[in-house]
């Protein structure tokens, strides 16, 4: 792989558990991120999975820089920008934005439609001259999918569609190189979704725009996405290619994910494996492997020594000191028996 | 005769900017020991419609038509008390939403117990004996541990658990299970979906699953019934509606969702436009404004739901022949998209 567009480096945040009214005294940490690394090229789209609580939407706000990481490294373009202040900081958001999931509560009510996909060329002091605002404003809304005659409505006159391909227009007002789309269609029927996906992807296509996808549907995740991370609670447990990590999965945790994804199908049983119990606090995780109190396959070393994230059979990148077998693989994925 | 029989169950409500026809003559059917899935959009009324059953639609504003035979008795017909006694007994009902269904004031045990005495005479020592038990067949670790925790102690996994508990208190004949598990990950679903079905065939309860998920029906239903705007609009045995669907809304959402085994470079196929305005709903084919093969008459004749010749139990609303759905699903099957489909079935443009 090139250079990566966008690089993080054992990336933590951890926030503080605080006691007290007056005087706050630090007594723990939610762990939400621990020590994650990755890497994307230009021009493709990474994508995160995990459950509720695993850390995607931090690490997704980390890289936009809406929080200040705890410790670790965030790189754009080769270059640090992990403590960018100031006008540097701006700068840097005109090229890395993000989608929200929820297009109801992160669009503001009392402004017209026109005005919220303008406000990043006021926030930037850009096109500020004549119609050029407004022109530039109707070009996007057509781009993904609006009429530019609708300018001056307001978001509660749009669908819930309507409505996130408006965040959709917002975010690429400033020409971003890089989309970081946080659960996108999450809050979407499902006659709706797919009309959201196709918009991302004909845009990323038309942009050439390097996308950060993240979600909890694991089939929305594949049919977008050239590489995928798997997290478990605050750490990344594999990273493989689409085809690589849904066909031959080697975590056991990724394992347990695909067989666990319900297919529109009515075909033979396949193994559906139940995890036991629930996902354990993030503000206390089992230690050593984080995974073991659930896992399958764990041995008494899985809760003495933490296994590196490393490659295994097939050039996935798992972090597990026994990864599944082919045979173990392809009984979990749905995809095997499908023509 | 089946446990439950809905009849052109009709909900509409009154309000101030016009007639929301929610629920517009639905009926079906299931036995005990039996799933029927109830698959549709927000807005399709498949949840009105069962809300409708258990009598918790009526208002001063609502006007509920039909009849819901369970058992024999017509539940529509009951007043308040005596449906408030099947509620609950005879049929349970699971909710999307655990922690906002569960009172966040009183013990998860004390809300089991208030569940048990209020349809049984029973010592309030026995109904918790009886709460502990359930906690523990719905698969909560040391329930006599956890009878006294509050909801907020659960997990998301453990309340929709608790919720499963307090449905099955009374062992219901009839289990409505509303988006069970819509707000949860997918390894907890699949424990909640894989509790349902152990449970059901264990009590032989009948359950009318409700969801928007078809990987969800496809693998928990008997049969199946897809609503779009307050209709049945198709209906069928499961593996008929996935095999040889013959409603182009139910293409739609089949050929919409990105599945795990189909070539990641396909595109999908979304169904276009917004889902309908239930006061103004479309003339004709309430569909007919986001169907691809839509023909002129389709705006004006309203399709009724209708039995597919030589296809037992399956009937779909949809004003084409059963012949060119079956062709058109035909060529969808093949990779085309409708705009090829529709030219090779010789179905001509919309507007001809």
């Amino acid at each position: 792989m090139s250079e990566p567009l966008v690089e993080v480096r054992e990336l933590v945040k951890h926030f503080p558990i605080t006691r007290g009214v007056v005087l706050q005294r630090k007594v723990g940490a939610v762990r939400a991120v621990d020590d994650v690394s990755f890497g994307v090229a230009h021009g493709e789209t990474l994508g995160i999975v995990g459950e509720t609580g695993c850390g995607k939407s931090t690490t997704a706000r980390l890289i936009v820089r809406l929080l200040d990481p705890t410790s670790g490294e965030i790189r754009f373009e080769g270059e640090d920008v992990t403590k960018l202040k100031g006008e540097p900081l701006k700068r840097l958001r005109q090229e890395l934005q993000i989608i929200f999931q929820d297009p109801y509560s992160s669009l503001n009510p009392r402004k017209t439609v026109g005005s919220i996909i303008a406000e990043p060329f006021a926030i930037h002091g850009l096109k500020c001259e004549g119609d050029e605002r407004r022109r530039a404003v109707q070009a996007l809304m057509e781009q993904v999918g609006l009429s530019p005659e609708h300018y001056n409505r307001y978001p509660h006159q749009f669908s819930g569609g309507q409505r996130q391909r408006i965040g959709v227009a917002r975010a690429l007002a400033l020409s971003p190189k890089v989309i970081v789309a946080d659960e996108p269609v999450s809050a979407l029927d499902v006659s709706i979704q797919s009309q959201i996906l196709n918009l991302l992807r004909d845009l990323q296509r038309q942009l050439d725009l390097t996308m950060i996808f993240i979600s909890h549907d694991l089939s929305v995740v594949r049919h977008m996405c050239d590489r995928v991370a798997v997290m478990y609670l605050g750490k990344v447990v594999e990273l493989a290619t689409s085809d690589q990590l849904y066909h031959h999965p080697r975590h056991p945790y990724t394992g347990a994910l695909l067989s666990a994804v319900p297919i529109p199908e009515v075909a033979g049983p396949r193994r559906r494996e139940l995890l036991g119990g629930d996902v354990p606090s993030p503000a206390d995780p089992p230690p050593a492997c984080r995974f073991h109190t659930r896992c399958p396959k764990a041995q008494e070393i899985c809760s003495q020594r933490e296994p590196p994230l490393e490659e295994k059979a097939g050039g996935n990148v798992a972090a597990c000191h026994f990864p599944l077998t082919d045979a173990e693989a392809t009984e979990r994925t749905p995809t095997a028996g499908a023509a | 005769m089946s446990l439950l029989e809905v009849s052109d169950l009709a909900v509409h409500f009154e309000t101030e900017d016009g007639v929301v026809r929610a629920v517009d003559g639905v009926s079906f059917a299931v036995d005990r020991g039996r799933t029927l899935g109830i698959v549709g959009e927000s807005g399709s009324g498949k949840s009105v419609a069962n809300l409708t059953l258990l009598g918790l639609t009526r208002a001063d504003n609502a006007r509920i038509s039909g009849e819901v035979t369970f058992e024999g008795r017509d539940l529509n017909a009951l007043d308040s008390d005596a449906l408030r006694a099947v509620r609950g007994d005879d049929i349970a009902m699971i909710f999307q939403d655990p922690l906002s269904s569960l009172h966040p004031f009183y013990k998860v045990g004390d809300q089991l117990v208030e569940a048990v005495r209020v349809h049984r005479d029973v010592s309030t020592a026995d109904a918790r004996a009886r709460a502990t038990e359930l906690l523990g067949l719905v698969g909560i670790p040391k329930p006599e541990g956890r009878v006294d925790d509050y909801p907020h102690e659960f997990s998301g996994g453990m309340r929709q658990r608790a919720m499963i508990a307090m449905a099955l208190v009374n062992e219901p004949k009839l289990l409505i299970a509303d988006e069970p598990t819509t707000a949860l990950d997918v390894t907890t679903q699949a424990q909640i979906l894989t509790l349902i079905e152990r449970l059901q065939s264990e009590l032989h309860m009948a359950v009318i699953l409700i969801t928007h998920d078809l990987g969800v029906v496809a693998q928990t239903a008997d049969e199946v019934a897809v609503m779009y705007a307050g209709r049945i609009v198709e209906r069928g045995p499961v593996k008929t509606i996935f095999d040889r669907p013959q409603h182009p809304y139910t293409w739609g959402l089949l050929r919409s969702i990105p599945r795990m085994n189909t070539p990641r470079e396909d595109d999908l196929t979304p169904i276009s436009g917004q889902p309908p305005s239930l006061i103004n709903p479309p003339s004709g084919c309430s569909f007919h404004p986001r169907c691809p093969y839509v023909r002129p008459h389709h705006r004006e004749v309203d399709p009724r739901l209708e039995a597919v010749p030589d296809d037992d139990g399956h009937g779909a609303a949809c004003l084409l022949d059963p012949e060119t759905r079956r062709r058109l699903w035909h060529e969808l099957e093949r990779g085309h998209d409708p705009e090829q489909a529709r030219a090779t079935v010789g179905l001509g443009s919309s507007s001809g």
